[in-house]
């Protein structure tokens, strides 16, 4: 009798919710925001449905800023996977210039939490798969693997379906819809090790290489193309990095490091004395509680 | 500086990550997973428990422990010390009030295992957070402050992991430091449970002496408690059997969630194995259908670059989420289970069963609930409770209803079969939750324990001549005039009447009274309340025959409980099923007390008589209210009559 694994049991309950959701909601939608978490997500999808292709589209919120090789992977995945890729950009963002370097909280705001809203309710989509994990932060810890957002996208933690055995319920009114998290249980540590032992393709700029930064405001930045303003006497510096997470270039901070092989990037994250979500300045709005106030805003 | 802040963490850093990277991945490639709960009361040290864990496990980072170091500062408990607590309380409204208010999960690596921490609260208003934790566990924690002994929260916690089904329990006997390490309140406190834990049914379990706060037997074996011989906390959590395992010895059923079907030449069944094992070529049966076939492949995705079939299995297991395909095309959807051939599980539509009411709104017995198990979903109407428990003492109490975080039993009916094991034999075939229909809400979490009636393999008969055709025939709309009403109302004389006056008209009528169906079809029960639910449920039954075959029905029971009558609504179509209130009050039948049995109740010859020691829920919105102080027997007919022809 073969023992099951952890990643084998994290494996079966992610395939297990994606499926759930596939036969009980009307218009489900993979979010996919290129990261290493969607990377996994993505790779579930396909197997969890195999030899059909995921009986969904991928959403890509985007937001004009991410990183070029990002954009690169993501249309080589939506194409090898066989999916529908939709991508949104909030119009009204776009029209106003918002951006990271003038309008710091305000871009996330417009193009995320806005966008996404904007997304879901023009497609009508009443079902979105995220890719969040419970050890990320620490009011993700207590949210359901399926989330329920009121008509207008808010999330009240006080008001959570209680979640029992393997047991989903997936009804809602007309109007609401779910989140649902099916990577919930992973750690970074589970995620890279299923990248590694299934070889799931991920953005390169996981892996430590000679890029153009910057130093500013204690974060590394890198300077992806020609749009980030150089502060007087600023100079980009060719510096060995590599990135923990990926969001918008301008505001996600690189750490420097020779890891070029997954073995090397799981290695140092072992090693490390710092939390992932160290390099994202997002956490650390509105105080201790920066995130669960996004949350109930109707953020991801 | 804290003591906790100073020592260095003990099992953390392989040194393996350090020096052989590749060699690490490969070990941590076999480690299995354990779910467990952490259960105690607020001041047990249940979350600094937690903290210590991730800390010693090198799960807080320096950017975190900073946090927490100025946190710990500004709100923190413990003075100057680092308040783990805060490390694990997560919503701001819990840190204002210094509580943990629902269930957190947390995460942890020995190098044996990968651990989930269910954090659960331990007030009571907060049963329904610690039986969600509970149900996804494979070991509970149970936390006790050695300086106040085995309280009623333990006995509350270890109630309901038991219930829950929880094996391994685990009495960690907290805050050792604060009693001077002593051996002897140790004793007394394992004494205290074991006697306890006995009554309760919980054979086995394991008792350390610990401090959360100093680190004591939490990873390493302390020097402060040298007459304790058994294993640390973490040394334990890493070697006791996962749940897994256990359901992998066990018959396979599979619950399918998913038909996949790309294209004409492929149809898959996608779902997770609840129990036991499965391999191409082993005989499965489908239920409830209970056609057989055999499984020709146990597909998966190939590796990228590989092509299709190189990733099928030759095996998989309880706990793994498969796609399997038959040999034959045989009937199989999403809620059917497919199983072993020679062993499958029953189908059955009444149950009794064990609830925790999880809502703020208390159940509503004979209302109808969505009811989800597995990949089933049915709707299902519960009964009164047969006795609720208090979960203090574990008495068993008399109930009308079932409120937030109640627990009780009662028996349960479904519309339409369902495939099931008892919940003891099998979690994910015996465990239910029921959902509100208004607000979707999950109301209820339920266990079953036994079916009332066994339906296996009993089919539906197709027949040619159908309801139509024999209403056609006969000239008129079926109905069913259901009478209900306290002993002596006078429903079978009105009934008697309108019997009369329809035959005089030509209309096909059959009468069932609750005196004769007594002397024969239900001569098998008694007057108990199950009895009287199990009456009325077969004259149900058989009144819907009877306009299955085109005929206008009338029956005059007292059918005393809103819940049945509305079962036997339901049984029917639309419009068909006419509820006649014949609504006299209990004085004036008493005073009528025409068989003298209103004498005998009072005088406590008949137990369980409607009215006096028995309640009668008047019909909330009946088709026909018929007030007998206020009109004649002769007249009520009337009104009836014209009522239903008025309506057909």
């Amino acid at each position: 009798m073969t023992t099951l694994t952890h990643l084998d049991r994290l494996e079966a309950e992610a395939i297990h919710i994606l499926r759930e959701v596939v036969a009980e909601a009307e218009k489900p939608v993979m979010m996919y925001s290129v990261g290493k978490d969607s990377a996994v997500m993505l790779h579930l999808a396909r197997k969890a449905f195999y030899p059909s292709p995921p009986p969904f589209p991928l959403l890509h919120v985007d937001t004009t800023w991410k990183f070029k090789e990002m954009y690169k992977l993501r249309d080589t995945m939506a194409r090898e996977s066989g999916m529908e890729l939709i991508v949104y950009q909030n119009q009204e963002a776009k029209d106003k210039g918002i951006n990271p370097f003038d309008h710091g909280a305000l871009h996330t705001d417009m193009w995320k939490t806005e966008g996404l809203k904007q997304a879901l309710d023009k497609y009508g989509f009443d079902a979105a798969f995220g890719g969040a994990r419970r050890d990320e932060e620490k009011s993700r810890a207590k949210e359901r693997i399926f989330s329920f957002r009121t008509t207008s996208h808010g999330w009240d933690p006080k008001n959570q379906r209680p979640e029992l055995w393997n047991l989903y319920n997936a009804r809602k009114a007309k109007g609401e819809s779910i989140r649902v998290f099916p990577i919930s249980n992973w750690t970074e540590l589970d995620i890279w090790q299923y990248i590694h032992l299934n070889d799931i393709p991920i953005v390169p700029l996981y892996f430590a290489d000679k890029r153009p930064t910057v130093e500013r405001d204690g974060m590394l930045l890198m300077v992806d193309d020609d749009r980030f303003p150089l502060r007087p006497g600023e100079v980009p510096v060719e510096r060995s990095i590599r990135f923990r997470t990926l969001g918008c270039y301008p505001l996600t901070g690189a750490v420097e490091s020779t890891a070029k092989t997954l073995p090397e990037v799981i290695q140092e994250t072992l090693l490390t004395t710092t939390s992932e979500r160290q390099g994202r300045a997002i956490d650390k709005d509105a105080g201790g509680a920066g995130m669960e106030v996004k949350k109930q805003q109707g953020y991801f | 500086m804290s003591d906790i802040a100073t020592k260095d963490a003990v099992y953390v850093t392989d040194s393996l990550i350090a020096e052989d990277i590749d060699a690490y991945l490969e070990s941590h490639e076999h480690k299995t997973m354990l779910r467990f709960i952490t259960c105690g009361s607020v001041d047990d040290g249940k979350s600094t428990l937690i903290g210590r864990m991730l800390y010693d496990s090198k799960m807080i980072f320096e950017d975190q422990l900073d946090a927490l170091t100025a946190d710990s500062k500004k709100v923190g408990t413990q003075g100057q010390d680092i308040d783990f607590a805060l490390l694990v309380d997560g919503l701001a409204a819990e840190r204002e009030q210094g509580i943990t208010i629902d269930v957190a999960y947390r995460f942890f690596n020995t190098e044996k295992r990968k651990f989930i921490v269910a954090d659960c609260p331990g007030h009571e208003q907060y049963t329904r957070n610690m039986v969600t934790g509970a149900s996804t566990a494979d070991l509970a924690v149970i936390l006790i402050d050695a300086r106040k002994g085995v309280l009623v929260q333990t006995r509350r916690h270890s109630y309901l992991c038991h219930l829950i089904g929880i094996k391994n329990i685990v009495l960690a006997v907290n805050k050792m430091d604060l009693v001077d390490y002593d051996h002897a309140v140790f004793d007394a406190i394992v004494k205290d449970y074991t006697e306890f834990a006995h009554s309760i049914g919980i054979d086995t379990f394991t008792a350390m002496p610990i401090s959360g706060f100093k680190g004591d037997n939490i990873t390493t074996k302390s020097d402060n408690t040298p007459w304790y011989t058994g294993p640390t906390l973490i040394e334990h959590l890493e070697t006791v059997e996962v749940l897994s395992s256990v359901d992998a010895d066990k018959p396979f059923r599979l619950p399918v969630q998913w038909v996949n079907r790309p294209n004409l030449d492929f149809r898959g069944f996608s779902g997770l194995i609840a129990t036991g094992s499965v391999k191409p070529g082993d005989k499965i049966r489908v239920l409830p259908s209970g056609k057989t076939s055999t499984i020709t492949r146990i597909v998966t995705m190939p590796t990228l670059g590989g092509v299709e079939g190189d990733g099928d299995l030759e095996e998989a297991t309880a706990g793994q989420s498969i796609t399997v395909t038959f040999a034959d095309e045989i009937d199989c959807s999403r809620g059917s289970v497919i199983s072993t051939a020679d062993n499958p599980p029953q189908t059955a539509d009444q149950f009794e069963s064990t609830f925790v009411w999880l809502a703020d709104e208390a159940m509503t017995a004979g209302r109808a609930y969505w009811l989800k198990l597995g990949t089933q979903m049915v709707s299902a109407t519960v009964h009164e409770p047969k006795y609720t428990v208090n979960v203090n003492t574990m008495e068993h109490m008399a109930a009308k209803t079932l409120e937030l975080n109640a627990i009780g039993v009662a028996e349960l009916t479904t519309d339409k079969a369902v495939v099931f094991e008892p919940y003891a034999d099998n979690r994910t075939l015996g465990g239910f939750i029921l959902i509100d229909k208004m607000t979707n809400a999950t109301v209820a979490a339920g266990m079953i324990n036994f079916s009332l009636r066994r339906s296996q393999n009993v089919h539906w008969q197709a027949t040619d001549i159908g309801r139509k055709q024999h209403a056609d025939l006969k000239n008129q709309k079926p109905a069913l005039l259901w009478f209900t009403g306290l002993s002596g109302s006078g429903k079978s004389t009105i009934a008697n009447l309108v019997e009369k006056k329809l035959y005089r008209m030509n209309r096909h009528t059959f009468l069932l009274d609750g005196d004769n169906v007594r002397h024969g079809l239900n001569k098998d029960l008694g007057f108990t309340e199950a009895d009287r639910i199990e009456n009325i449920r077969r004259v149900g039954e058989v009144a819907k025959l009877m306009t299955d075959s085109g005929l206008i029905v009338i029956t005059a029971f007292i059918s005393p409980f809103q819940a049945e009558r509305d079962m036997v609504r339901g049984m029917l179509p639309e419009g068909e099923f006419i509820e006649v209130f014949i609504d006299t009050p209990l004085r004036v039948a008493e005073s009528r007390d025409v068989k003298g049995l209103y004498k005998k109740a009072r005088a406590g010859e008949l137990k369980n008589f409607t009215g006096i020691d028995s309640p009668y829920e008047a019909p909330r919105n009946p088709e026909i209210r018929i007030d007998t102080t206020a009109i004649t027997p002769e007249e009520a007919a009337d009104l009836i009559v014209n009522t239903l022809l008025g309506d057909a």
